[in-house]
């Protein structure tokens, strides 16, 4: 007897009792269902962490002002600013694993503009910030050397703050003031989105380095020119533990610290952090793949179940079959198809499920999920593989039958 | 004298119940030839469905020897077994056995699936053997559908459809009144005519009237065997009786 025929056969048997196999099927439809989903979910959020990884920008080294001492206390980082505009261009200029090096002075304050005024964070930078942080310009244009040079008072503003002062209408050309300098929107920055602590990182205004030092932070901050942090950008396939090394040497020599002395910088390389989270993501999202296996498990042994219960009343059957000249190969085959197809077809119908809770919880919750074919593919396949398992039971207890004892079962 | 088609030789069957030991068959020793139509009589107990069983390849004897056509069947295998029954032999029983929610038509067709006959040629057997059976209006109905003495001529249908060598009717008509009983046995009659060896076991004394030659069973044994010189004919006998309505 062939497979085809075999299929036929078992076909009609799950027809022939209509509400217990489709309820049969239900626990693989949501076990397949459930993995899919899971999966869906778990990738998504691995996703969101990858793709919150590109928008820090990729090897990427923030250099911030160290521990240092002043009569002898040791204050935390950054309590004074160590750190120099000029560290920054000699980090580009002298280590060639560098790709771009922006030095950042922060200050915060009042930005009004149109009518509205709000309260943000703006930052003093250099052009090079932009592709050190990989950040585009989505409306208008960004600012130049010459712009640098001349302190000029235009300013490129994140998502929020566009959207706190000039609502949904196009910010580029309005002027917008901080402490009273009036400064012309050049730019619109793409969104970021917010980083892992939650900040956001769309709430910021960007200014020529020259143009916040001048004219707006005031002289006392003109001196030493220093910064708040320098973002350093590496050339793609460096060993970032080396570049690292060069950079600390190159500051060391550059601040005149003592062999033996500690750094009064800080190098903080993020991918490490992040890539520290992503694990995290990628255990939570192995995690909950598993959590919902356990449901296809259960969906498995409920075939099994079925099955033995079917063997079980169709002992008659199976008897006459045997003795019409079916071997035990063929009961065998007959009962093993039949609890396969009732996996598959619980896979296929599950594969919609767990489509359309993906897409559910993608649209309700506002979760990123992303579905993946290979997901897909594993789920059926491991229900298939179900199927051969727990129906193996079942079907060999009905071969094994007597075709005597089978025909006399009441 | 023709070449017998089923030998036995000191036949025994023992096996179990709830741990004492039964000797269902002590030493059978028959020959029924080709063309024979025997009636296998007996109370209950006496060993005569073990006996079918051991006839029909369903069980294995404990000792002795069985020979279907030559062949030593006692020696074999399940799966050659199961070649067996589905080639040589057709069953009929008492309670027709037919697959429930099933058409006749795929009844008739269940023995030639499990010999690898492609599926119009199984249609094609099927259809001939049910028409052959004055069922060529009923082919697709469910056996609920069909009355008893119908869902029985699904039965012979279904046996027939392999061409065995052997019928084993089992009680064939204990289920049936006793005008379907007549319209069963002139049918077993009229395949015997045709050369069809016909083996029957029965309790009824009437039905076994039918067949030429009688084996009565006692506690395992065979205590009488002998030929019947003027068996009834079933045919003759249904056209005595007033027909009655078949649903």
């Amino acid at each position: 007897m062939n497979l085809l025929a075999s299929m036929r056969i078992a076909l009609r048997a799950l027809r022939v009792n209509k509400l217990r196999s489709s309820l049969t099927m239900l626990g693989i439809i949501i076990g397949v269902g459930a993995v899919i989903t899971m999966i869906a979910v778990g990738a998504g959020a691995q996703a969101r962490v990858e793709e919150q990884i590109r928008s820090l920008g990729s090897n990427l080294i923030i250099i911030l002002s160290g521990s240092v001492s002043s009569s002898g206390a040791r204050l935390g980082y950054g309590s004074q600013r160590t750190i120099t505009e000029d560290d920054a261009y000699a980090i580009h200029r002298e280590v060639l694993s560098v790709q771009a090096a922006a030095p950042a002075l922060r200050g915060a304050g009042q930005v009004s503009g149109g009518s509205n005024n709000w309260s943000t964070a703006f930052w003093g930078v250099s052009p090079e910030y932009f592709e050190a942080r990989q950040w585009n310009i989505v409306a208008g244009r960004g600012f130049g050397q010459s712009e640098m040079q001349g302190s000029a008072k235009v300013a490129v503003i994140g998502e929020t703050v566009a959207k706190a002062l000039y609502g949904d209408s196009d910010p580029v050309g309005q002027i917008i003031r901080i402490n009273k300098v009036p400064l012309t929107v050049i730019g619109l920055l793409e969104r970021k989105g917010q980083t892992f602590g939650g900040r956001d990182q769309d709430d910021a205004v960007l200014m020529p380095i020259t143009t916040a030092r001048n004219r707006i932070l005031g002289a006392a901050q003109s001196k030493r020119r220093t910064v708040n942090n320098i973002s350093v950008k590496l050339r793609d396939d460096i060993n970032v533990a080396e570049a690292e090394a060069d950079i600390r040497s190159l500051l060391r020599q550059r601040h005149r610290l003592q062999a033996g002395q500690t750094d009064d910088f800080f190098l903080r390389n993020l991918s490490e952090v992040l890539s520290a989270r992503e694990e995290s993501s990628r255990i939570m999202a192995l995690l909950l793949a598993a959590v919902a296996s356990v449901s296809l498990l259960v969906g498995g042994i409920g075939i099994m179940n079925i099955m033995l219960v079917s063997v079980t009343e169709r002992t008659r059957e199976i008897g006459l079959r045997m003795a019409v000249g079916a071997r035990a190969r063929d009961i065998l085959t007959q009962f093993l198809v039949e609890a396969i197809t009732l996996a598959l077809i619980g896979g296929l119908l599950g594969v919609l499920l767990g489509v359309i809770g993906s897409y559910a919880i993608g649209e309700f919750a506002g979760w990123r999920v992303a579905l993946r074919a290979e997901s897909i593919a594993l789920a059926v396949g491991f229900a298939g593989i179900i199927g051969v398992f727990f129906g193996f039971y079942p079907a060999r207890k009905a071969s094994r039958l007597l075709p005597i004892e089978a025909l006399r079962y009441e | 004298m023709v070449e017998p088609l089923i030998v036995t030789r000191d036949l025994t069957k023992n096996y179990h119940l709830e741990g004492f030991p039964v000797h269902a068959l002590r030493g059978i020793s028959v020959e029924i030839g080709a063309g024979e139509f025997v009636a296998i009589m007996g109370p209950s107990g006496s060993g005569k469905s073990t006996f079918m069983n051991l006839v029909g390849c369903l069980d294995s004897p404990s000792s002795g020897e069985y020979l279907l056509a030559g062949e030593r069947v006692s020696a074999l295998s399940g799966n050659a077994l199961a070649a067996i029954r589905n080639r040589r032999i057709g069953f009929v029983f008492q309670n027709f056995n037919l697959l429930p929610r099933t058409s006749a038509l795929e009844n008739v067709e269940l023995p030639l699936l499990y010999c690898g006959i492609p599926p119009t040629e199984r249609h094609r057997r099927a259809v001939s053997r049910l028409e052959a059976m004055g069922l060529g209006d009923r082919m697709h109905h469910h056996p609920s559908q069909l009355s008893g003495g119908q869902q029985q001529r699904v039965a012979i249908a279904r046996a027939l459809v392999n061409d065995p060598v052997l019928i084993l009717a089992d009680e064939p008509t204990g289920a049936l009144d006793t005008r379907t009983s007549c319209e069963i046995m002139a049918l077993l009659q009229q395949l015997n005519r045709d050369g069809m060896t016909v083996v029957l076991v029965t309790h009824e004394q009437e039905i076994a009237g039918f067949a030429n030659r009688i084996i009565s069973f006692r506690d395992g044994r065979v205590v009488e065997d002998h030929r019947v010189e003027r068996p009834s004919d079933a045919a003759a006998m249904m056209a005595e009786r007033p027909a009655e309505v078949e649903a």
